[in-house]
């Protein structure tokens, strides 16, 4: 028995290694990263950086420091982040309530649902999307950025299944009361669902502050560009320009290690928020992903 | 139910009816709306006509997409793709949950997930810039290869190594996350068969083989069943920001495509007919995934 054991706690070290190696080695890239931004010119023309800066500088983060077009992105990016996390929230909320509802307290909930449902697995395609919104004339207009995704409906899934689950006689007190639905709203099912808005609050920053395609495509001035599009065309677009000269107007200032900077710059809002990223997505996870 | 009176007022209803209003009008004018625009597909549409003055050709546009051989083997990138990204995300995510169910200490446990989680939440345009760095001729990826007398490797600029750069590095972004449910269902696995299989002289990996698998099956089987509905979906965001025109022929898939005969070359009708015709096959194959997973896994979403 004693043996055994012994053998067995020598596989628990090798098993835990083995996965420490694996952790370290998702962040290599990264660190990579970072350690171009940090580095000589001409030590990364010369690939000589791997994990570790060579001859390092900040160069590249005072240059971005007075890079006006990176912090004008960087602007948008963080207005949409505001007004688009605010606008979901207040859809997923208004939304989610009445969806929560029985069919017989809400006439149409059901209807209402499948359609809400629809909307989210119903993909049209790029072509007539953007004729759209072409057609509303908000080309070039920044509310389009943070309005054709306002109704965010896996986070309506979410919150509904959340408010279903608060307990009945919480409600009913209320009811008793006098409360209406909007009191109900705002002092019941509001404050009992903190950790599922937390969670369905961090989806929205995280997906408004990660697009990019909506920036490239519905923002013809490249003064509009979120900062991830203005990266994606900085870094990314080295090949035959996609918009025309703008492509060639934004790349004039690229070099390795001034983009490696831009990344990781672009990366820090995400990195902060982390800690409860993970805690939070994981329980979105949980919450709308498996339910028996 | 003796609140029934008071719950079933037209107040009250009038009420639900003023809340999911404002979404509904949103949900209408971005993903209804796109819909009606979707019959530019049977039309030869011309910008400067709109969607009432273009003429209509029926079914022309589609059969045309049928005779394209950029379109057929677009398909079969876009299936390809999706399809190893399923198989191989599916075995690491479960492997990695399987072995960090063995971690018996809580805090590494903890860091290994801090690690691998990360990926998760960057953006395919930070990560394709990463992925563009280390993979570059001078790259990281190259240096350690050279130091064996391997390469230099042109990763995103050989067709034949193109998609498999696209599926691994897929799987380094996301594993770590995907392994989320499969690691919740192994410890929702009932600690007493652990107990009774050692004292039956289990070892380690019997206990995995006859315990822990067949305990998190139903949801190895969900999640495999959910991702059919993705076949057609490659990931646009992840190609668009890793490919270039040498690789087309093995790594263009239908969103890229799309983007490219519809908004760049302008091509309305034809880049309307492409994404339809994936719409209604995916629509299909979402039906079926849920059909599965309900009748398989009992899974409902709402």
């Amino acid at each position: 028995m004693f043996a055994r054991s012994r053998v067995d706690r020598i596989i628990d070290w090798i098993i835990t290694i083995l996965l420490l190696m694996v952790g370290v080695s998702t962040l290599l890239p990264l660190i990579n990263t970072l350690a171009i931004s940090l580095s000589d010119r001409a030590a990364v023309s010369g690939g000589m950086v791997g994990l570790w800066p060579v001859g390092f500088n900040l160069n590249a983060y005072a240059y971005i420091l007075q890079d006006e077009k990176f912090w004008r992105a960087f602007g948008v990016s963080v207005w949409r982040v505001a007004v688009g996390g605010a606008l979901n929230f207040a859809l997923a909320v208004l939304t989610a309530f009445p969806l929560s509802r029985t069919a017989r307290a809400f006439p149409g909930r059901d209807f209402f649902m499948w359609l809400f449902v629809f909307g989210m697995i119903l993909n049209v395609g790029i072509v007539p999307w953007y004729l759209t919104i072409a057609g509303y004339g908000l080309i070039d207009n920044l509310w389009a950025l943070v309005l054709h995704g306002a109704v965010p409906i896996w986070n309506v899934i979410i919150l509904m299944n959340f408010f279903r689950n608060i307990p009945r006689e919480l409600e009913e007190a209320a009811r008793i009361d006098g409360a209406g639905p909007w009191q109900l709203l705002w002092s019941i099912y509001l404050p009992t669902s903190l950790p599922a808005l937390a969670t369905i609050t961090l989806f929205s920053i995280v997906g408004h502050w990660n697009s990019f395609f909506d920036g490239l495509i519905l923002m013809n001035n490249p003064n509009n560009y979120p900062l991830q599009t203005y990266i994606q065309q900085l870094v990314i677009a080295d090949r035959p320009a996609l918009h025309g000269g703008q492509a060639r107007l934004l790349a004039e200032l690229s070099n390795a290690t001034l983009n490696a900077a831009k990344l990781f710059v672009a990366m820090i809002p995400i990195l902060l928020i982390y800690p409860f990223l993970q805690r939070y997505f994981v329980r979105g996870i949980m919450l709308g992903a498996v339910k028996e | 139910m003796g609140l029934g009176i008071a719950m079933f007022k037209n107040t009250d209803r009038l009420a639900y009816y003023l809340m999911i209003l404002p979404g509904l009008v949103l949900l209408f004018a971005f993903t209804f709306v796109p819909l009606f625009y979707s019959v530019i597909a049977f039309q030869r549409f011309n910008p400067a006509l709109g969607v009432t003055g273009s003429p209509w050709v029926g079914l022309d546009n589609i059969l045309f997409m049928f005779t394209l051989r950029d379109a057929r083997q677009v398909f079969f990138n876009t299936v390809f793709i999706a399809s190893m990204k399923i198989v191989f995300m599916l075995l690491t995510a479960v492997l990695f949950a399987l072995l960090l169910n063995e971690v018996r200490i809580l805090t590494i446990r903890r860091s290994i997930q801090t690690m691998v989680y990360l990926p998760h939440f960057l953006s395919w345009v930070i990560l394709a810039g990463i992925l563009r760095t280390i993979l570059a001729r001078d790259g990281m990826v190259n240096n350690l290869l050279g130091l064996f007398g391997i390469g230099p490797i042109y990763f995103l600029g050989q067709p034949d190594l193109f998609p498999w750069v696209i599926i691994f590095s897929d799987v380094w972004k996301e594993f770590g996350f995907e392994a989320i449910v499969f690691l919740a269902a192994l410890t929702a696995i009932d600690p007493t068969l652990y107990e009774v299989a050692e004292l039956d002289g289990a070892n380690r990996f019997q206990k995995m083989w006859y315990i822990s698998i067949p305990g998190i099956a139903p949801v190895i089987v969900l999640v495999g069943s959910l991702s059919i509905g993705n076949i057609l979906n490659a990931g646009f965001d992840q190609i668009f920001n890793l490919y270039s025109p040498i690789v087309y022929s093995t790594g263009d898939i239908i969103d890229t495509y799309v983007y490219r005969i519809g908004l760049i070359q302008g091509q309305y009708s034809l880049g309307t007919a492409v994404g339809l015709f994936k719409t209604v096959v995916a629509l299909i194959l979402i039906g079926v995934s849920y059909w599965i997973a309900g009748r398989y896994a009992n899974y409902r979403i709402f």
